[in-house]
């Protein structure tokens, strides 16, 4: 008999009587008056930067910027480099900043959804040294219960909440900001 | 082998540092109901999460078929493992097959249990640990002392010695941030380098096929998308049915355990990138066993939160260590005696039964019930120390005798007033960390019997 036989007739065997899922009411969950500054509190406590901008073209105008200061940034939003999406680990190891957009961001704990098309290369949020990502302000939602109702998880092969830069309190429990991955997220609401 | 109380005993022997550790914790804890007040539906979520798990483990054989088809549409490898040995075997063949030789994994504590890194090792193996903690205590050669906080163990006097001598870095010079600065050069090389990234699973959904990682530093994501394989090993009970679940249990995770709103990243793989390999292990290692005990099932809902731990008198002040497991604290005293009653029968005494930690389980694990009913299970097969055997039968004699249960009272007290030291003495182990009470005048039920007369 093979293992997956082996286990699935353990647990056929000794499985409790079934149990109904529960009925999950998300009337039933907190709410707040106004999502856009629920998202900002909570994305400053978590160690992100909020900037908030009138339109798509201030966006933009803020993006253009802040990569000017970089010597090595990628920037997803509008046309990028078609070997992006293939490039190694080792290649993007330098990039100082990279920009992405978001599907949606959650006002009750500062998380964003990115999905692989709009990472454009799976590790790129991660190994940038710095993260900028943008989300349109009516993407904002109240829980991680909208969220789900908002996104496909299995549309592309990977996906993640973002919610804050990199950290760790390892040592000591001291907070520290920029553990791997980015040292720094700024979250652009336009 | 040593059991908890004597762990223990070398634990507390430093004693501004168990204090620093109980004191930390009890900070974790605290920020932890802070982030469980801030929602009104709090409960609500605890009963909606211990009902997803009921259901899932009374369905469990179904959902695990689902999964495996999903995954397999998506282009995973799906393994089965029926105990540790196998699940380390699986790992070794990719890894022997692929000709690979650079290894990162990200925290797993199924490969703690399954003692993965030595199985490797000893074939000439190495594997890196990658969060923080986990790579701290790997240098230095230990097991992980929290299952969240691998090296609240440790001071940064000592992490700071431990990187001087691995990653020469500056001797003397403390500085969390500095040292954490260090270990991001150093893993960011790992990383970077890696051909093979071996993560554990948060959680697992039946109607996609996909697997959830979750970390705050990113080291999961760094690996995974960096490596041409990626092996998630993951016990059959991470399994949810849908994808909208993951919002219940993310609410919960990290508010329970470091009372963040979230964890930094919540990674969801469903498919492997061009070029790559995903696999993915299903364990079971004695988890079918659990799982047909009705007293001890409600064990496998854990999402390794570690709130239970944080909360726990005993093991703020004892540490991790002192329960010779790799999952410690209250959930594991119920967890690895599943395993082996003998050789933990200690642990499920390793505890004041307060009740703390079904309180703040937010999957509502009744885990002081589970105590106390391990220890009448571990009393029936024998696995209790004669001299505490001894005492709880002495005990019991008495109690079922009231006439003898005043007699002996009385007897207390008048040695206790007249002949102190006959109790105060270093026979008695009650006496060895506390001054024993001043005798009352008289007993409760004297004092009743009295005033009801009145």
């Amino acid at each position: 008999m093979s293992s997956k036989d082996k286990i699935l007739s353990a647990i056929k065997e000794s499985k409790p009587a079934s149990t109904a899922l529960p009925v999950i009411d998300i009337s039933a969950v907190i709410s707040f008056d106004d999502l856009k500054a629920q998202f900002k509190k909570v994305l400053e406590t978590i160690g992100g930067v909020c900037i908030e901008s009138v339109g798509k073209g201030e966006m933009e105008k803020i993006v253009a910027a802040e990569l000017s200061y970089v010597q090595n940034g990628v920037n997803t939003l509008g046309a990028y480099d078609e070997g992006l999406p293939l490039i190694s680990a080792e290649d993007l190891a330098s990039v100082d900043l990279a920009v992405i957009s978001g599907t949606v961001a959650v006002a009750e704990n500062g998380a964003i959804w990115v999905s692989e098309t709009q990472m454009v290369n799976r590790i790129l949020p991660f190994i940038a040294q710095q993260l900028i990502i943008v989300i349109e302000k009516k993407d904002i939602v109240t829980t991680m219960h909208h969220a789900y109702q908002k996104i496909d998880v299995a549309e592309t092969g990977f996906g993640a909440f973002i919610a804050g830069p990199s950290k760790t309190a390892d040592i000591e429990q001291s907070l520290v900001i920029g553990a791997h991955g980015p040292a720094g997220l700024k979250v652009i609401i336009y | 082998m040593k059991d908890h109380a004597t762990l223990a005993k070398e634990f507390i022997k430093d004693s501004p540092r168990t204090d620093w550790h109980d004191e930390t914790l009890w900070f974790v804890r605290h920020k932890r109901d802070k982030a469980a007040h801030s929602l009104p539906e709090w409960e609500q979520l605890r009963e909606w999460a211990s009902q997803i798990k009921n259901h899932a483990l009374s369905n469990l054989d179904s959902y695990l078929e689902e999964f495996e088809k999903k995954a397999l549409e998506n282009g995973a490898v799906v393994h089965w493992a029926a105990d540790a040995e196998e699940h380390n075997q699986i790992i070794h063949k990719i890894i022997k097959e692929n000709g690979i030789s650079r290894i990162v994994k990200s925290k797993s504590m199924l490969t703690e249990e399954c003692h993965l890194n030595h199985y490797l090792e000893a074939k000439g193996i190495e594997v890196v640990d990658t969060d923080l903690g986990e790579r701290i205590v790997q240098f230095r050669k230990e097991p992980p002392s929290h299952i969240v906080l691998p090296a609240i163990h440790l001071k940064k006097m000592d992490v700071s010695e431990t990187f001087h001598e691995h990653l020469h870095t500056e001797k003397g010079n403390n500085d969390p941030k500095y040292l954490t600065h260090a270990a991001r050069l150093h893993l960011r090389e790992k990383f970077i380098a890696a051909e093979l990234a071996i993560t554990g699973v948060n959680f697992a959904v039946a109607e996609t096929g996909g697997v959830v990682v979750c970390t705050n530093e990113g080291n999961a994501d760094m690996g995974t998308h960096a490596a041409k394989i990626h092996i998630a090993s993951m016990g059959f009970e991470k399994l949810i049915p849908k994808a909208e679940h993951l919002a219940v249990f993310l609410r919960l995770l990290a508010r329970s355990a470091t009372g963040q709103p979230i964890t930094t990243y919540s990674s969801h793989f469903h498919k492997p990138k061009p070029g790559q390999q995903l696999h993915i292990v299903i364990v079971d290692n004695g988890r079918s066993r659990i799982l047909g005990k009705p007293d001890f099932k409600n064990s496998l809902k854990c999402i390794r939160c570690a709130a239970c731990f944080n909360t726990c008198p005993v093991y703020r002040r004892s540490g991790g260590y002192s329960y010779h497991a790799s999952v410690a604290g209250p959930i594991g005293s119920i967890l690895n005696p599943n395993f082996d009653s003998k050789a933990f029968a200690d642990l499920p005494f390793a505890s004041s039964l307060c009740g703390s930690c079904s309180n703040v389980c937010p999957v509502k694990i009744d885990i002081h019930d589970q105590l106390w009913k391990w220890r009448q299970e571990i009393t029936r097969q024998g696995h209790v120390a004669v001299a505490k055997k001894v005492g709880l039968k002495g005990m019991a004699f008495v109690l079922a005798r009231p006439g003898l249960y005043r007699f002996g009272g009385k007897m207390l007290r008048w040695v206790l007033k007249t002949m102190p030291f006959m109790i105060n003495n270093r026979l008695n182990p009650w006496y060895k960390q506390r001054e024993m009470p001043s005798p009352p005048k008289q007993s409760f039920r004297d004092w009743y019997l009295k005033n009801q007369k009145r």
